[in-house]
């Protein structure tokens, strides 16, 4: 089986943990402080790692678009044992919508010439889940999405694919993208040996005018979608709370009652 | 709005649940419905599809094994190359929806809004509604530029009513050569057992999580589900650590319900789990936190262990036979 080139799309996402707010001038999420590798995309960076890791000679490339040059997040990833990473950051690309980013994220991704495109099936923060399908369409490559799990041979991808009723067996030719959901591998936590080699490994650092796209079409300025209103939702009132003095079981048959479920 | 299209899609019993509620929200919306449907039984949809309001069912034919994505959309890109373009396409947030969506949107360069929960009308385009932070904030958003729109939609965000139309007409839609983009294929399906009502489609959710303790337990969610004539949910804490399929799942990445009586136990209610169910009518919990976080959306919340209260309520609702 011949090396191959694997890219994961990884998204730098401010911590989930603190709580998000939207920016009150251009209504998108603020994106300004520190950014960590999404959690959904270190489950795409570990299968990888693994389907590399079997075979010779192959090796897992990291790409992302963040803002400011943030690597953050991509040295996480290399400090797991990816090999190299491309950033797209340019200004120009702030309020970029999903299919700009796709664009920019396809022209980054050809030039890793990959063999196989695993992302996740949706970022935490956006969640939009159509991201890898677009940058799929762009590059001209099959697409396999919900994977829950993965294996290759080098010319073929084989995927269980989640369904509706349970999962389907999916085989593709390579090049192909891979969406994989939550929890189909376990994700290996940084050696203090890996997070030291990630300081010296290579980051490619690219603007638009590398990759030959024209400012106007990404971003802000070339964002099609506009966000017209935010309000608070409608909050639902939270009733009757009791503590179980071992009642909770007749309580909740009453309230069934009458309700008429019962 | 003149025209727009919905892409339908098909289970075991015609057209899913879902599709139906993006007819009836179309209907309300533009004058003309129709919708694309593939697979090889597409003749039989003309009936139900055209009840809800599609007149025209492009028929993009069996796409023998391949993925629907790619060539669904490029059917979909050739009938707007030819002039045919709705003013907005409406995808339900499905797997196979998903993929359709993002491929047409590459191909006829448009964005896509995904997520969406509500379609109103204003001033000749269409305004969606998003749920944010955990459905505690809506976003409205709309396209700036020419049509069509894709817009992805979230289950339950509309009830379906037929419109007790006619059978839509059936004109064929083939996808023409996809070339590589389609070369993702199924070579066999896996169908893991259900009994019961469809998690979205039941009147009772009993969903469970991570203070069951251990999978084991799961077994009183199901009892008590199966009491209630109703389906069993999970949390994806649950769902992640393997002890019931992905398809349970409640949720922002998993399925929204919104039933007549929701049971959370031992689930704390973060708010990835409540945007999936707090539109449910009335919401029981319960949890041993008093401080847990599904307590705020509460109608009844019992302050207590699972271990205790789900015995006994299992035990209850038995001897009323
Ligand atoms: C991008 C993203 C998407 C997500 N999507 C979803 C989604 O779709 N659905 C979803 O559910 N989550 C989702 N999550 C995960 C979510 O944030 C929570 O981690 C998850 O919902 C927690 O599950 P849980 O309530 O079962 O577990 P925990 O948060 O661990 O809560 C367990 C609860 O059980 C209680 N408990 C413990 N023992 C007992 C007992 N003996 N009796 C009674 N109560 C007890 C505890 O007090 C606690 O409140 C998502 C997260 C992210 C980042
Ligand atoms: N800015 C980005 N840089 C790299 N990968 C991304 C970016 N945005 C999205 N992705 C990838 O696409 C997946 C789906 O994202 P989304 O469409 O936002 O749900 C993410 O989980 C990532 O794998």
């Amino acid at each position: 089986m011949s090396p191959m080139n694997v890219v994961v799309c990884v998204k730098q996402i401010p911590d989930p943990a603190a709580p998000g707010s939207l920016d009150p001038t251009t209504r998108t999420l603020d994106r300004s402080g520190k950014l960590i590798l999404d959690d959904s995309d270190s489950y795409g960076v570990e299968m990888a790692l693994q389907l590399a890791g079997n075979v010779d000679g192959s090796e897992v490339t990291i790409v992302s678009m963040a803002p400011n040059g943030e690597t953050s997040g991509l040295r996480t990833a290399l400090a797991m044992g990816a090999a190299k990473a491309i950033l797209v950051s340019d200004d120009a690309l702030a309020g970029s919508d999903a299919l700009s980013t796709a664009k920019v994220l396809a022209a980054a991704i050809r030039r890793a010439e990959p063999d196989l495109v695993i992302a996740a099936t949706e970022s935490t923060d956006g969640y939009t889940g159509t991201l890898p399908v677009q940058v799929a369409e762009l590059l001209g490559m099959p697409s396999v999405t919900f994977a829950k799990s993965v294996s290759t041979d080098g010319s073929t991808v084989k995927v269980e694919r989640q369904t509706e009723a349970g999962y389907d067996d999916v085989e593709s030719p390579l090049p192909a993208v891979v969406t994989v959901t939550a929890g189909v591998v376990e994700p290996r936590y940084p050696s203090f040996k890996g997070i030291m080699a990630a300081k010296s490994k290579p980051v490619d650092v690219l603007s638009l005018a590398d990759l030959g796209i024209d400012p106007s079409q990404v971003g802000a300025a070339g964002a099609r979608q506009e966000i017209v209103d935010v309000r608070a939702a409608e909050e639902r009132a939270s009733g009757e709370i009791v503590v179980d003095e071992g009642d909770g079981a007749q309580r909740i048959v009453a309230f069934l009652e009458q309700l008429k479920v019962i | 709005m003149d025209r727009i299209w919905v892409l339908a899609e098909t289970g075991e019993q015609g057209p899913t649940p879902l599709t139906l509620e993006l007819l009836t929200a179309a209907r309300g919306l533009a004058s003309t419905v129709e919708a694309v449907a593939w697979g090889t039984e597409t003749a039989s949809l003309a009936g139900p599809l055209g009840e809800f309001g599609a007149t025209k069912v492009y028929d993009v034919g069996d796409l023998g094994g391949a993925l629907p994505g790619a060539p669904v959309a490029s059917a979909m890109a050739a009938l707007v190359g030819q002039g045919d373009a709705p003013d907005a396409v409406l995808v339900p947030a499905s797997y196979d929806g998903r993929d359709v969506a993002g491929r047409l949107s590459a191909k006829l360069d448009r964005p896509v809004l995904t997520n969406v929960t509500g379609l109103t009308e204003a001033d000749g385009s269409l305004v969606t509604e998003h749920p944010v932070f955990g459905g505690t904030q809506i976003v409205a958003a709309r396209f700036t530029a020419a049509g069509p729109g894709i817009f992805v939609v979230r289950a339950k965000s509309f009830t379906a009513e037929p419109a007790g139309g006619g059978p839509a007409e059936v004109v064929a839609a083939p996808a023409g050569d996809v070339g590589a983009t389609g070369a993702a294929r199924i070579v066999d399906r896996h169908v893991e057992a259900a009994s019961g009502p469809k998690l979205d489609e039941a009147a009772v959710v009993v969903s469970g999580g991570r203070g069951l303790g251990g999978g084991e337990h799961y077994a009183m969610i199901e009892e008590l589900a199966s009491l209630l004539h109703g389906a069993a949910g999970a949390s994806r804490a649950i769902v992640d650590a393997g002890w019931v399929p992905y398809s349970h799942q409640v949720g922002q990445t998993g399925k929204t319900v919104k039933p007549t009586v929701y049971v959370a136990a031992g689930i704390s209610g973060a708010t990835q789990h409540l945007v999936g169910m707090k539109g449910s009518k009335n919401i029981v919990a319960i949890n041993k936190d008093q401080e847990a976080p599904i307590f705020s959306v509460a109608d009844l919340g019992i302050v207590g262990d699972v271990h205790k209260v789900l015995p006994a309520l299992i035990e209850a609702l038995k001897s009323r036979g």
